[in-house]
């Protein structure tokens, strides 16, 4: 009886370390061309899969264009990076307006809709793309309630309705950077911050700079 | 082996080496490693918890010493060798030396207590003082002129707002030298904790609440600033470095940052103690 006991526990740890390790999101590389690293996203306001359809969510698009559900993203050390969200998701707004302003990227500007902006309209977030320790702070303005063609599962496709942000950073030493979004956009968790806000691979993310 | 007479040459040989051990002990902890102790006397605030430490490992030492004493001479001297093991006498109360333990637990105790009620209470110009931390008002009121500095807390950064400067704010967390700061700690979302490490301050950041705790930084350099609440997955990660400057240069980093940062200040909620938002829609 205590060998068995021993040895469901064993079985069951074991299980569990192995499903945390293969679940964890896979690293997408950043397509290069001219010496500019380049990272399309697509910003989602439920995955519509399992194991969380309803979970707000990041997809990263790969060297082949196919959409891949990570946050874990592979960029080359001291070099330029543009980074494109195309986001399909509606607005809640900033809760620190603060964040409103584009930090860390080159030139002080963040792109919506091709339209130049050295700080957005707070009200209008829907989420952030932030990278703390890099100082890079960009709001990703959403899409209205009112707008026709409506995306509800992943992957969205460009003929529905989406705001597009582009903006530019400098990286700098090899390292793991991790990015977040500062918006509480969880919905159904409490006030916001559970679920996907907490999880790799959903609103949190890493930039492996190497 | 005549137990009666063998019990005393026991504890004499015990208490001996005890004595000469910890009073080498306590030299070193204080004189050798105190010196050393976190989180080091950049203000008076962290070399009064420096000290306590200090004094706290003090005491620890002759009562740290004292086991290891009796377990090493227990261990040589009362060993089994080869004969039949057998259970020892049966021991029953000793009232000295449980008085002595109760007494001695009491004494300690008590004067811990004193002394952390004097630590807090203390003013800085007594080369002490806590500063508070734990509520909307400090223990005792800072000097005129003081700095305001308002810490905000979110997932998963701080932000620091300065409201007598035009209530800019920044992430970047700039203090003059040999001004007096206030720090007013509050939260967006959850409960962390502003740990300003060298300076000896740390507060709790709670949502709609305003926590308040003075310093008075002397030393030009950095101090490292940590989340001491388990605030979410990112917890780790949420760590930043404060400067201290001068005067001079606090002056234009405060210019500097006005201008640069004009485009968003305006965008800010008037400066209040608390920001507690209204229910974020989306999240209900």
């Amino acid at each position: 009886m205590l060998i068995a006991g021993t040895a469901i526990s064993i079985a069951l740890i074991g299980w569990y370390i192995l499903s945390w390790v293969v679940s964890f999101p896979p690293t997408v590389r950043a397509s290069t061309s001219g010496g500019t690293a380049s990272v399309t996203f697509q910003t989602v306001a439920a995955f519509g899969h399992q194991p969380h359809p309803d979970w707000v969510s990041y997809l990263v698009q790969n060297s082949q264009g196919k959409w891949v559900h990570s946050t874990v993203v592979q960029v080359p050390a001291n070099s330029t990076v543009k980074i494109t969200i195309m986001n399909y998701d509606g607005a809640s707004g900033l809760r620190n307006p603060f964040w409103a302003r584009p930090r860390g990227v080159v030139g002080g500007v963040e792109y919506v809709d091709g339209k130049a902006l050295n700080v957005a309209n707070p009200d209008e977030a829907s989420h952030t793309f932030a990278i703390p320790d890099m100082g890079v702070s960009v709001e990703v303005p959403g899409v209205t309630d009112t707008a026709p063609n409506q995306c509800s599962t992943t992957p969205c496709q460009t003929s529905m309705a989406h705001r597009t942000i582009t903006f530019t950073i400098r990286t700098g030493k090899p390292g793991h950077y991790r990015w977040q979004c500062f918006v509480p956009c969880a919905a159904g968790t409490q006030n916001g911050f559970g679920g996907p806000m907490q999880t790799v691979g959903w609103m949190d993310g890493y930039l492996n700079v190497t | 082996m005549n137990e009666s007479t063998d019990k005393p040459i026991d504890l004499r040989k015990i208490v001996a080496v005890w004595l000469v051990l910890s009073v080498i002990g306590v030299l070193a902890m204080v004189f050798g490693l105190g010196p050393h102790m976190p989180p080091g006397a950049d203000t008076a605030q962290a070399k009064s918890q420096r000290d306590a430490n200090i004094i706290i490992a003090a005491i620890l030492t002759p009562i740290t010493i004292g086991l290891f004493v009796y377990f090493g001479y227990a261990l040589t001297t009362f060993r089994q060798r080869g004969e039949v093991i057998e259970d020892g006498p049966p021991i029953h109360g000793d009232s000295q030396l449980q008085g002595t333990w109760v007494i001695g637990t009491i004494m300690i105790v008590l004067f811990l207590a004193a002394y952390g009620t004097y630590a807090l209470f203390a003013t800085e110009s007594s080369a002490s003082g806590a500063g508070g931390g734990q509520g909307p008002e400090l223990i005792s009121a800072a000097p005129s002129g003081a700095l305001e500095v308002q810490v905000v807390a979110q997932q998963w950064q701080f932000t620091f707002r300065y409201p007598q400067y035009g209530g800019f704010e920044t992430t970047e967390l700039v203090l003059p030298a040999g001004r007096t700061v206030v720090f007013h700690v509050t939260s967006l979302d959850v409960i962390h904790g502003f740990w300003a490490y060298q300076l000896g301050v740390k507060i709790d950041a709670v949502p709609g609440t305003d926590n308040v705790a003075d310093v008075t930084p002397h030393k030009i350099g950095t101090f490292s600033v940590h989340c001491a609440e388990l605030c979410g997955v990112w917890h780790g990660s949420m760590a930043s470095t404060g400067h201290v400057v001068s005067s001079s240069r606090f002056a234009t980093w405060i210019g500097q940052q006005q201008a640069s940062l004009a485009p968003v200040t305006k965008l800010l909620p008037p400066y209040h103690s608390i920001y507690f938002p209204d229910p974020v829609v989306r999240a209900g």
